[in-house]
């Protein structure tokens, strides 16, 4: 369970950011999330919850983009989305592959600000 | 009327102050000549017994050292001691992994001269550690033959994360029905091209291919440089 050091993290890059931004009160952050960057949806927003709790951002919404698995398929020669994560596979030919283009996002993409 | 609020793109990553860390970690054992290796697991695994017998073997060709990352006690480290090659306690507390500033303060000051291996080993967890790049060049993941064959489809994440699977406690694998078929075909089929070597720190069996598969690693990062 390390979803509340990165929950704290967010916060933290977020603090940041406000500060670049004249302190402007955070409405919204957006974050970028692949299955394989270890973190977990459901237990991120949970810790999130707690970890916004009396910092700047207690009001701040944490929006969570779900990025899909993408591999470079071999055979096709083409991006191609995987079967499952526990399937590393062509989604459609079914070729085994671990070139993977995207999925190991944890990424802070974009920041609301309150006017 | 309210303002609609300002979006603003900030493409940072989550990890970013870890991804430094662990950067400049990378660049300072390369610049020293240290080649390092992590090791990740789930608790009870056999990961210190292994790590004890694998370091026993490595410093017989190499200056080697290890980092041991534990929640709360030093029985790990006692243990390793035992091996003959300077060991260092991470003390985690409650964080349940490794992360790249334990690293380089565990690091400060301690490190062994003329160091030339240097071994991690996190916290039991087949979880966390995952999302953690702590400058090493390898990362081996163990899984025990007692756990079964699907830990890999329940943890898929780091298996795809590491470079290489090691089976351990083969000693073991008749007594548990131990379908090696099976779990290579799972670890394959979350990590496609994964390397699996299988070992008993018990018996020794398999200790010798790995130590000859560290070598081989280790020799073309150095020819790489």
């Amino acid at each position: 369970m390390h979803e509340l050091s990165i929950a704290l993290s967010i916060i933290e890059v977020a603090e940041e950011q406000s500060e670049l931004h004249g302190n402007a009160r955070v409405a919204v952050v957006h974050l970028k999330l692949g299955p394989l960057s270890g973190v977990v949806k459901q237990a991120l927003l949970s810790a999130y919850d707690l970890a916004r709790e009396g910092t700047a951002l207690q009001e701040c919404q944490l929006q969570i983009e779900e990025i899909p698995i993408i591999v470079n398929c071999p055979t096709c020669g083409d991006k191609r989305s995987v079967v499952s994560i526990q399937q590393m596979c062509c989604s459609v030919c079914a070729t085994p592959t671990a070139e993977v283009i995207s999925g190991r996002e944890l990424e802070v993409t974009a920041m609301e600000f309150c006017q | 009327m309210k303002n609609p609020p300002r979006l603003v793109e900030v493409r940072q990553k989550v990890l970013k102050q870890n991804d430094l860390v662990a950067r400049e970690l990378r660049q300072s054992f390369q610049q020293a000549g240290i080649y390092v290796v992590s090791l990740v697991s789930s608790p009870g695994s056999g990961k210190t017994a292994f790590l004890e017998k694998t370091l026993s073997l490595a410093r017989q060709k190499f200056r080697t050292a290890a980092l041991v990352g534990d929640l709360a006690t030093d029985n790990d480290a006692v243990r390793l001691a035992r091996s003959q090659v300077p060991v260092k306690q991470i003390i985690t507390g409650t964080v349940c992994h490794l992360e790249a500033e334990m690293v380089r303060t565990a690091l400060d000051g301690w490190t062994p001269p003329d160091l030339e291996l240097l071994f991690i080993e996190n916290v039991g967890n087949l979880v966390c550690p995952s999302s953690y790049d702590l400058g090493e060049d390898l990362r081996l993941v163990l899984m025990s033959v007692t756990e079964g064959e699907d830990k890999p489809l329940k943890y898929p994440t780091i298996f795809n994360t590491a470079d290489i699977a090691i089976i351990t406690k083969t000693d073991l694998s008749a007594a548990v029905e131990f379908d090696s078929q099976a779990a290579h075909r799972n670890i394959q089929s979350v990590r496609p091209g994964m390397e699996i070597l299988h070992v008993s720190a018990k018996t020794g069996e398999g200790m010798d291919q790995l130590q000859a598969w560290l070598e081989s690693r280790i020799e073309s990062a150095a020819v790489a440089q």
